[in-house]
């Protein structure tokens, strides 16, 4: 229980309920953000692309190594069972932290692109004849494309787009409009990477399911900054990345409905995910070992487990109300810079802004703004056609998460002051 | 704000960024070469007018960074009247500039008011908005050259 006792945020004076977390003491829980970037104080603002790790996962992960390393599921010696027992251990987080209906639901897979890419390949493609659809947004980051475009040169069948307006909201009558006898899966993301919006899913599920067509969510970016409940959304699959939520790279989630799950095809082949193998025939293993073939990342899903412990210990509540005042912060301190323009105005927004400026490329911006220790991410945010949909070649993106402060924002702010000088 | 910053973003640069020269449509041109960096999205046409293994004209049009817009127009001052073999001599010292710890003093002399764009060298991540029109010229020479071939064979 040594994750326990060093867990910053249960032995400080802290009371989750009400809200009394000590932000900057919760900050010094990961050690990553008090280096020094050219010589500045190290202004982390890129949260939307990986999420640094508090010293609880990282402390899991080399304990893991120390103490606890062996092979899961296979052998019957007590080393193999505690690595088993942790690994699988996280897999109940997981089903608590989406309040899952069963464990059996919850597939590890190396991240958000690796889950939408089993669903594609072993759902899908299966399914589909020439002429039905996949509906998606147009705020979809490449990875919620990519892999439908993929079946749909398989198989004959096409890609339907739900416009977004020029507030980067989901336009939910062209939904409806698009939502067809042809319609055989609607896949879209929860939170959108590059805009902030957070999609109006329970409604959008809803109308989909009225029809009786399934949905997917890409819940990369929301899983982190929101809570999640898949029973009560009732979304067919659910998919995100530990990465994204202050865990390990390398480790993911498939969320998926039992009986979807039962009735599709393993994703790919090997040890683990059998029951038993002959030449001439294969009995597959039962859910959730069916979709995880071969050893998987076991120190990173005991990583994620910490990530996740941590995650519950501050509260959804308090994390989505510390992002908003961040958003709000830096929304306000934005907007009154005149020759910025902020790219993504939904009502309902996550802490990411993405922004243009007048005088300056966004690759431009994000140099100096580095040369001020100050890291956000500039470039397409791997949604190239949401750059198109707002006719830029490329925006600047702050993103923020709860151990962010608005000490990091003015930091920005003062950054952003260079740019002009330089370049108006 | 600090030395490297300042070594990269010099006057000629920002100056160029901004108005960038040679910045259209080429009529008839021998030929036309996208530069696409699908990192950052900078995107580019460069239009070429070769006669007699020489550029007589060139020009671009596109969108991107300081850096990639200001090399691009920098490198069109450079390369139009000169022979197409010395148009690569230039591109190949041109990437010894951005990419080498310390050019030599020939090719520093060589390169002349390029060697502003030096500054790049410190910062790995901007060397490819340093090099997209560069890679459309010597794409674009290379289409010329074997067009021209073509056309005289
Ligand atoms: C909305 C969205 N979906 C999917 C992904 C892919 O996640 P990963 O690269 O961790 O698989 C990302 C990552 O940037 C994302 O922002």
């Amino acid at each position: 229980m040594s994750l326990i006792s060093s867990f910053p945020i249960m032995s400080s004076s802290c009371n989750p309920a009400q809200n009394t977390i000590d932000w900057t003491a919760l900050r010094s829980d990961f050690p990553l953000l008090s280096q020094q970037a050219h010589n500045k104080q190290l202004a982390y603002l890129d949260n939307a692309a990986t999420t640094q790790k508090p010293n609880a996962v990282i402390e899991a992960i080399a304990h893991y190594y120390r103490v606890d390393n062996a092979n899961v599921h296979r052998g019957v010696y007590e080393l193999s069972e505690r690595a088993t027992q942790s690994y699988e251990a996280t897999r109940n987080k997981v089903q608590n932290f989406l309040n899952a209906w069963s464990r059996e639901e919850i597939i590890f897979v190396r991240g958000a692109t690796e889950a939408i890419n089993l669903v594609a390949q072993s759902y899908a493609r299966p399914a589909l004849k020439p002429g039905d659809e996949i509906l998606i947004s147009a705020m979809e980051h490449h990875s919620n494309i990519v892999p439908w475009q993929m079946v749909c040169k398989k198989t004959g069948a096409q890609l339907a787009i739900i416009p977004i307006n020029d507030s980067a909201e989901i336009m939910l009558e062209r939904y409806q409009q698009l939502l067809n006898e042809k319609t055989r899966l609607v896949a879209v993301t929860h939170v959108s990477n590059a805009l902030g919006s957070i999609n109006p899913v329970q409604q959008m599920i809803t109308m989909a399911h009225e029809k009786e067509i399934p949905v997917l969510l890409d819940g990369a970016q929301a899983a982190a900054h929101l809570s999640v409940d898949v029973q009560a959304l009732d979304c067919d699959f659910y998919t995100f990345s530990s990465h994204k939520a202050y865990g390990p790279t390398g480790v993911g989630v498939l969320y998926g409905k039992k009986r979807h799950l039962d009735a599709m095809e393993p994703y790919q082949g090997g040890g683990d995910m059998i029951s038993s193998v002959r030449f001439e025939h294969t009995e597959y293993n039962s859910l959730p070992y069916k979709f995880e073939a071969g050893t998987p990342n076991i120190a990173g899903v005991v990583g994620f487990g910490a990530a996740l412990d941590y995650l519950s210990a501050v509260g959804f509540d308090n994390i989505v109300q510390r992002e908003q005042q961040l958003l709000d912060y830096a929304t306000l301190k934005l907007q009154a810079i005149s020759g910025l323009h902020i790219i993504g105005r939904a009502k309902n927004k996550a802490s990411i802004i993405s922004f243009v400026l007048d005088c300056a490329h966004s690759h431009d911006i994000s140099t100096i703004l580095d040369h001020q220790g100050v890291a956000i991410r500039a470039g397409h945010h791997c949604a190239m056609p949401v750059m198109e949909r707002f006719n830029v070649p490329a925006t600047a993106r702050a993103s923020m998460a709860f151990y962010n402060n608005e000490a990091d924002i003015d930091q920005l702010v003062r950054g952003l002051a260079q740019v002009f000088k330089l370049f108006s | 704000m600090n030395e490297e910053l300042r070594a990269l973003y010099q006057e000629v640069i920002i100056d160029h960024g901004r108005h960038p020269r040679n910045f259209k449509k080429l009529e008839e041109p021998s030929c036309c070469q996208e530069g696409y960096n699908p990192l950052c999205g900078d995107r580019l046409t460069l239009y070429l007018k070769v006669d007699h293994n020489k550029i007589i004209d060139a020009s671009f049009e596109g969108v991107g960074c300081a850096i990639s817009m200001a090399s691009t127009s920098l490198m069109i001052e450079r390369i139009k009247n000169i022979p197409i073999i010395e148009a690569q001599q230039l591109f190949e010292a041109f990437h010894l500039l951005v990419t080498e710890p310390s050019p030599t003093v020939k090719t520093l002399e060589y390169l002349g008011k390029l060697t502003v764009l030096g500054g790049v060298r410190d910062f790995p991540t901007r060397i490819k908005c340093a090099t997209l029109g560069w890679h459309a010229l010597k794409a674009g020479l290379d289409n010329a050259a074997s067009e021209q071939r073509v056309s005289t064979e």
